[in-house]
């Protein structure tokens, strides 16, 4: 059951073999008994979550009812990265600041999978407010690489990457602002998708980087994703920024052939950098995408080096204004002791915050403030835009794009956090795509160095997931990387 | 690229974060390195080109002018450290 | 000693008359306790999201035309970071760069009568934002509390070019664009409800001095009285301290009422760095061609132009004009008397809407430096809570005194018994005033030949060239009819029997 897909365990659901709160329960037991090592979860609420389980075995979803009530993903379980506002579940995003903070309200997201059917498992640990790329930087402590406990499971949707990896969840949501849910799966070997921006609402997602955020699915496959993304998308009149577009059924061209499929490879992302043994594992999925008809051409993305400079100029100026209502007033951590309102507020965020969290405030602050704004600022979002028009012309050449999602497999814990910036430059190949506001996703490809999983970047035109998904499934119908277990879990 | 520990000070003072001394000198340090970093951006010749704010070309949607909002001060209270008469309470504040 | 010349600039904050926030679906009624209008968004919960109101932007087209400033077909929402209590989400959503209006001008009035001159006040700019929260200070065991009922609600910011040259002139300013904002129904102007406010940049320089001096700010000026005052003291301040070698530095300044003293305030301590950077959790506001046409179309006829149609059509002065277009009640209110009592008496129509209706205007709205205001109230009526004597019965009034039924003082009497008893008919007031006027000429005649025959004295005073004695005659008679009889019938028939 736990390897089961979303559709198997619709039909099993269906056909009554197994009730929600079963499948509800079977999970809770699997975090019980392997969360502990990995600290994957922040928060579970077995009781919410069995009320929640009973209440879909009894409502029309999961056939019992007409078929216009049905729904596909009712009864089965899902765990929500701890940035997403759950209604009455303790809400974190990874931070002291927000350690005590029960979300009066459900994100969009929520809403539309608790609508769906899905039952909540609990919350997924995080790097603080999303800011990493190894999850270290959480107040709750650090997930563990389900490949090796001594690694990291990659960042900032780390506790989502590791909970599908160790099968503790059939299904997570995730988000992803330089990489954030591709890096992980990469990482942690399973497959993620970052729509294109404002395809999926923002609405309660707590806010990093309002201009790249976005939200997505992680799973054990792109046929998965897929489902899940049909279900997470869609206009929200509460996000200026979400689209308002036709509903799109996701899994519509999956079964499609890949003959003719142009591929681009930017040779930007195939020179130094990538370590060989992730090159070896995508150079063979590349290979095995030639066997299903796909051709490759080489394009160039030539302002690729700029994308991780120009994030970490426009990610931090973002973040150190959303994070301004952080204050101690209205909800959250307040310092205990301050002598008068500017100590409070300068003691409540000194102690609420991590180091890194503080580190980018006070670069976006920096590079916001006088005589710094056109040098950095406005000059990173000048550099946006070559970096989108890049894309535009590489787009002209092929269809998708693919390449490494990370240049190496999971690193071990410290080996990168004395260096920020050798820390950002984790997700080179990542950044540049929300930037640009393309989707992109990751799906696992091979095993490098110490049997670690390598995962396949495929980034598509804006607007094109059900190409990229319909790309990734063809060749998990020839492969089986995605179905490889870790040691120990099962 | 210089930052001074005033620059340091200055920054830390706009965004409300405490530093010790300690932390600020650290701190310091790592914002030089990664200021030095981003300087690269420096090199490249824009001119000519727009700034770009958001990734997707589109405008403002507008919303209707209607009241869709109703009090819900208890649950929103019920989060606030310091509340009294429905008001959120803080240090006095000396205009 | 050197003369000193004075510069203002104003900024002032228009409450746009809106039903809900301008990023939030929180009501904006004024009033409620202490937070029970602060949604999710107003509170600035993790997460929230801003969607802009449409009304509110409705409301800055409707501004940008009456001002003939540029409606920007594009504008960007900015944010500007600072923390404040009152400031939930640590920034202000605000227009910085692209504001939503830039341009435009106010004519603005000074002096009274033959006297008065207009000038036009440019505008630099007019763009959109929310308002913040309130603090009260009030003791809470020493702490402040924080409303944030007001948080979010939209505004208008319109920010003159520093072209005003004294308290008067800027206080005209604060009282045209105060009757603007209310004539194109964008803005209630309740000014104790604090909808419409004022912050004053002032500064001084030598006379000649091409440089501007370094101005300080007055914040807050919620009263056009105090901004008088505020403006006086802080030009005489400014100017004690350069004469006695002090050089002004860029300040912050709140007004005392109490003290009538402008002072610096210590909270804005830290050099001001707002980080200025567009609000990325909003698009660009596109406003169209069309949509500016379709608002033009449906804009009213504006002060301005009104004032001119008054002078040309009706022959008023433009001090006359003026002043009955110093605010939409008013004008409206004229503007219906003509239309009953008919354009051939509108002179007479402004005469009795400038001195009788405005004195009279006491218990209505009135501003604080004792101007009568003939408000729209909320629902879109002229003012009838200010004047308490209907545009229609004023010119059935007026219809009664051309066609001489009553006196010029009858008709006075009459007005005072329409504003102050119970609500009755013009004619009704007439007659149970008895202030008909005598018209039957037998009973005149016999009055005149008493009265004649009491008074041989001015009769002979008269006949010996004395035109005072006949006015005295007029006099008598007019005593003797009560009042009643028609002064006018009098003179005639007096002249007729004297000559006789």
């Amino acid at each position: 059951m736990i390897n089961a897909s979303l559709k198997q365990l619709a039909a099993a659901l269906a056909e009554k073999r197994i009730s929600a709160v079963e499948l509800a329960t079977l999970f809770l037991d699997r975090i019980e008994r392997l969360n502990p090592a990995l600290n994957a979860f922040i928060t579970i609420d077995r009781e919410k979550t069995l009320a929640q389980a009973r209440a879909v075995d009894v409502s029309g979803k999961l056939g019992a009812g007409d078929t216009a009530q049905r729904s596909l993903l009712a009864g089965i379980p899902l765990a929500h990265k701890d940035i997403f506002c759950t209604e009455g579940w303790r809400t974190t995003c990874g931070s002291k600041m927000l350690a005590n903070f029960v979300s009066p309200y459900d994100a969009h997201v929520v809403e539309k999978l608790a609508a769906a059917g899905m039952v909540t498992l609990g919350k997924l640990n995080m790097d603080e407010f999303a800011m990493g790329s190894s999850n270290e930087t959480s107040y709750f402590g650090a997930v563990k690489n389900p490949w090796d406990r001594a690694r990291v499971p990659g960042g900032s949707s780390g506790g989502s990457a590791a909970a599908i990896a160790a099968r503790l969840a059939p299904a997570v949501t995730g988000t992803d602002t330089g990489g954030s849910i591709r890096q992980p799966a990469a990482l942690c070997g399973l497959t993620g998708l970052k729509p294109t921006y404002g395809v999926v609402s923002r609405y309660g997602m707590i806010a990093f980087a309002s201009s790249l955020d976005q939200a997505g699915p992680m799973a054990k496959s792109a046929e998965d994703c897929a489902l899940l993304l049909t279900a997470m998308a869609g206009f929200d009149s509460r996000d200026s920024t979400s689209l308002e577009r036709p509903a799109e059924d996701y899994s519509r061209e999956l079964e499609k052939p890949l003959s003719g499929l142009k591929i681009g490879l930017p040779k930007e992302f195939f020179g130094e950098g990538m370590e060989p043994d992730v090159r070896a594992a995508v150079d063979a999925a590349l290979a095995e995408y030639r066997k299903l008809g796909a051709t490759t051409v080489e394009v160039s993305l030539p302002n690729s080096a700029l994308s991780v400079p120009a994030y970490y100029v426009i990610a931090p100026a973002e973040a150190s204004s959303n994070l301004s209502r952080f204050d101690g007033v209205r909800y959250g951590y307040r310092a205990p002791e301050y002598s008068d309102l500017a100590d409070m507020y300068s003691k409540t965020r000194a102690q609420g915050f991590g180091a890194e969290v503080k580190r980018r405030i006070l670069i976006g602050s920096y590079v916001l403030s006088h005589g710094y704004y056109d040098a950095y600022y406005l000059q990173a979002q000048k550099i946006r835009r070559l970096i989108a028009a890049d894309f535009s012309a590489a787009f002209g050449e092929c269809d998708v794009i693919m390449g490494p999602t990370a240049p190496s497999v999971a690193f071990a814990f410290g080996a990168k956090s004395a260096d920020p910036v050798q820390m950002y430059l984790s997700d080179i190949y990542t950044i540049s795509t929300n930037l640009a506001g393309l989707p992109g996703m990751s799906l696992p490809c091979g095993f490098g160095q110490g049997g670690l999983p390598v995962g396949l970047q495929i980034i598509g035109r804006w607007f094109d997931e059900a190409r990229m998904l319909n790309a990734a499934h063809q060749y998990q119908r020839v492969t089986d990387w995605h179905t490889r277990l870790p040691e120990g879990v099962q | 690229m210089s930052l001074t520990p005033n620059d340091v000070a200055r920054i830390a003072l706009l965004s409300r974060i405490e530093l010790s001394p300690a932390e600020a000198e650290t701190t310091r340090g790592q914002l030089i390195g990664i200021l030095g970093f981003i300087e690269q951006l420096q090199a490249v010749d824009t001119t000519g080109i727009e700034p770009l704010a958001h990734a997707v070309d589109v405008v403002q949607r507008l919303r209707p002018d209607q009241v869709t909002e109703s009090d819900r001060r208890e649950a929103f209270q019920a989060l606030a450290p310091d509340v009294e008469n429905g008001l959120y309470l803080v240090p006095k504040v000396i205009e | 000693m050197k003369s000193w010349e004075v510069v203002i600039g104003l900024e002032t904050h228009a409450q746009l008359r809106t039903r809900s926030k301008i990023f939030s679906g929180s009501s904006v009624a004024f009033g409620a306790e202490p937070n029970r209008q602060a949604s999710a968004v107003d509170i600035a919960l993790p997460g929230v999201l801003p969607v802009l109101n449409r009304e509110a932007v409705l409301c800055a087209i409707k501004f940008g035309l009456a001002v003939n400033g540029n409606i920007a077909p594009r504008s960007v929402f900015a944010r500007k970071n600072y923390f404040y209590p009152d400031l939930p989400k640590g920034y202000q959503i605000s227009q910085f760069e692209l504001p939503v209006v830039s341009g435009g001008g106010l004519a603005i009035r000074l002096g009274q009568g033959d006297e008065m001159r207009e000038k036009l006040v440019h505008l630099t700019r007019a763009h959109l934002e929310e308002d913040a929260g309130k603090s009260l200070h009030e003791d809470f065991h020493g702490k402040t509390g924080i409303d944030l009922n007001r948080a979010g609600t939209p505004l208008l910011e319109i920010v003159s070019e520093p072209e005003m040259r004294s308290s008067a002139e800027a206080v005209a300013y604060a009282k045209a664009l105060h009757a603007l904002v209310q004539w194109i129904g964008i803005c209630d102007g309740n000014m104790q409800e604090g909808s419409f406010r004022c912050d004053a940049n002032v500064s001084v320089r030598p006379l000649g001095q091409k440089e501007f001096g370094t101005r300080r700010e007055i914040k807050n000026l919620n009263s056009f009285r105090f901004m008088q005052q505020a403006i006086d003291f802080e030009v005489q301040w400014q100017i004690n301290e350069i004469e006695e070698g002090r050089a002004i530095r860029q300040a912050t300044v709140l007004f005392d009422p109490d003290s009538g003293e402008t002072r610096a305030m210590r909270s804005k301590e830290d050099a001001h760095d707002y980080r200025y950077f567009p609000d990325p959790d909003l698009l660009p506001l596109e406003i169209t061609p069309g949509w500016i046409e379709e608002v033009r179309a449906a804009l009213p006829e504006l002060p301005q132009a009104m004032k001119a149609r008054f002078e040309a059509d009706y022959g008023l002065s433009a001090y006359d004009a003026a002043t009955l277009t110093a605010s939409r009640g008013m004008a409206d209110y004229f503007s219906r008397t003509v239309d009953v009592a008919g354009r051939e008496r509108a002179k007479l129509c402004a005469n009795w809407v400038i001195n009788d209706v405005r004195r009279f205007m006491t218990g209505g709205t009135r501003d604080d430096v004792g101007e009568p205001v003939a408000s729209e109230v909320r629902d879109g009526t002229p003012g009838r809570d200010a004047i308490r004597v209907s545009a229609e019965s004023l010119a059935r009034l007026i219809a009664r005194i051309t066609d001489g039924t009553i006196s010029n003082a009858g008709a006075k009497k009459a007005f005072v018994e329409l504003w102050t008893g119970p609500q009755l008919d013009v004619d009704e007031v007439i007659n149970r005033l008895g202030l008909k006027q005598m018209n039957d000429g037998g009973a005149l005649e016999k009055i005149i030949d008493e009265v004649l025959a009491a008074n041989a004295k001015s009769v002979e005073e008269y006949r010996a060239g004395k035109e005072k004695a006949f006015n005295a005659l007029v006099g008598q008679v007019m005593k003797a009819s009560k009042g009643k009889a028609n002064p006018q019938q009098v003179g005639e028939l007096l002249k007729k029997k004297l000559g006789g």
